[in-house]
């Protein structure tokens, strides 16, 4: 009885032991992690504030280079019209592309250099 | 005039200079610029000029900036793109410098004029396009023409990509512009407030401590913003870089 108690504890305080081990690590884990999101955090920060102007920008340059196009071939209004339209289609591409959806140009050079 | 939240950003001269009718004319602005130039330079020459082993405080801060720039650069353009290490690490402690300078009162932060910034942009762009078609020559054009799109839409995708590309300096520089302006005059108009408030009353000078409290907020988050563009606007470039120097890495 008594030694079957004596190995019922020993039990319990293996199962504690590796209970408590897995709950450390799950804490330093998480530690790490917090580390690591602060040192990130920077860089997130600069991603954020760097989509809304990249959408507008794109959107600028097309209304610019249809206004000019019209100014100097007298397309009016067609040439705004068209790059607006692919002023918007490259503000997605920004957009997209600095989110990671799209790849880098340098990167598809690197394949297709190939 | 006083309560005008856009008086600050006024240019004037100082020293006025023409020159075959071109206005080439000392501003505040040009002043600051030196100011700038003078205070970025000093400060890494004196910090730099015993070069202890053991580094003095102001030595650790320089050598911070020196390593913080440097794996931003290696990060961004890779150890080829250390080339412009120079270039990135002079950029970014005159943005770092004009927009902490401007957070002085009184003083006039040249960053908040797009005419700075877009020349700025304009230069970062000039330097990609110049090194990219001098390394590589026009096959650094290729950048525009994605391989693995259908004949039929390549045209319309490679206008998409110029007019991405063009978009890159604006959006660099009134990303800049329009953060320190916006900060500059928020904070203006908040600092009025309490003027204009405490003119009221005991009531009003009571009130008037809400927007005092924000102006003090305000203050700390705008130099983190003034820390944050210099830092953005360094990141970019060498985002941009990395497209010159690793373009044609057969």
């Amino acid at each position: 009885m008594a030694e079957d108690g004596q190995e019922d504890l020993d039990e319990r305080r293996k199962r504690l032991a590796s209970e408590l081990g897995a709950l450390r690590k799950g804490q330093d884990g998480e530690s790490g992690k917090k580390a690591e999101t602060t040192a990130n955090d920077r860089r997130e920060m600069s991603k954020g504030l760097k989509l809304s102007s990249e959408f507008m920008a794109a959107i600028f340059v097309g209304f610019m280079l249809g206004y000019l196009l019209d100014k100097f071939a007298g397309t009016s209004p067609w040439g705004m019209i068209g790059f607006l339209l692919l002023g918007f289609g490259a503000g997605v591409l920004n957009v997209l592309r600095s989110v990671g959806y799209v790849a880098e140009p340098e990167d598809r050079l690197k394949k297709g250099g190939k | 005039m006083s309560n005008d939240p856009t008086h600050q950003f006024q240019i004037h001269n100082i020293v006025p200079i023409n020159v075959g009718g071109l206005d080439f004319s000392f501003t505040n602005a040009s002043l600051f610029m030196a100011v700038t130039v003078a205070a970025a330079a000093g400060f890494m020459y004196l910090a730099t000029s015993k070069r202890g082993l053991i580094p003095s405080r102001t030595q650790s801060i320089a050598e911070l900036l020196y390593e913080f720039v440097a794996s931003m650069l290696r990060e961004g353009a890779g150890t080829k793109g250390m080339v412009f290490f120079p270039f990135v690490l002079t950029l970014f402690l005159f943005l770092l410098t004009a927009n902490l300078i401007g957070m002085f009162p009184y003083f006039f932060s040249v960053t908040s004029q797009i005419v700075v910034t877009f020349a700025l942009a304009i230069l970062v762009m000039s330097v990609v396009v110049g090194y990219g078609v001098y390394k590589h020559g026009f096959g650094f054009f290729k950048v525009f023409v994605p391989s693995g799109v259908p004949a039929a839409l390549l045209p319309l995708v490679t206008m998409i990509e110029i007019v991405s590309f063009l978009s890159r300096p604006i959006s660099l520089s009134v990303r800049l512009f329009a953060n320190m302006l916006a900060g500059h005059i928020t904070l203006k108009v908040f600092a009025g407030f309490v003027v204009s408030l405490s003119a009221i009353g005991t009531i009003g000078t009571g009130g008037a401590i809400l927007p005092l409290a924000m102006t003090v907020a305000l203050t700390a988050l705008e130099f983190l913003v003034a820390f944050l563009q210099a830092y953005v606007f360094a990141v970019l470039t060498c985002m941009y870089l990395n497209d010159a120097v690793n373009a044609g890495d057969h």
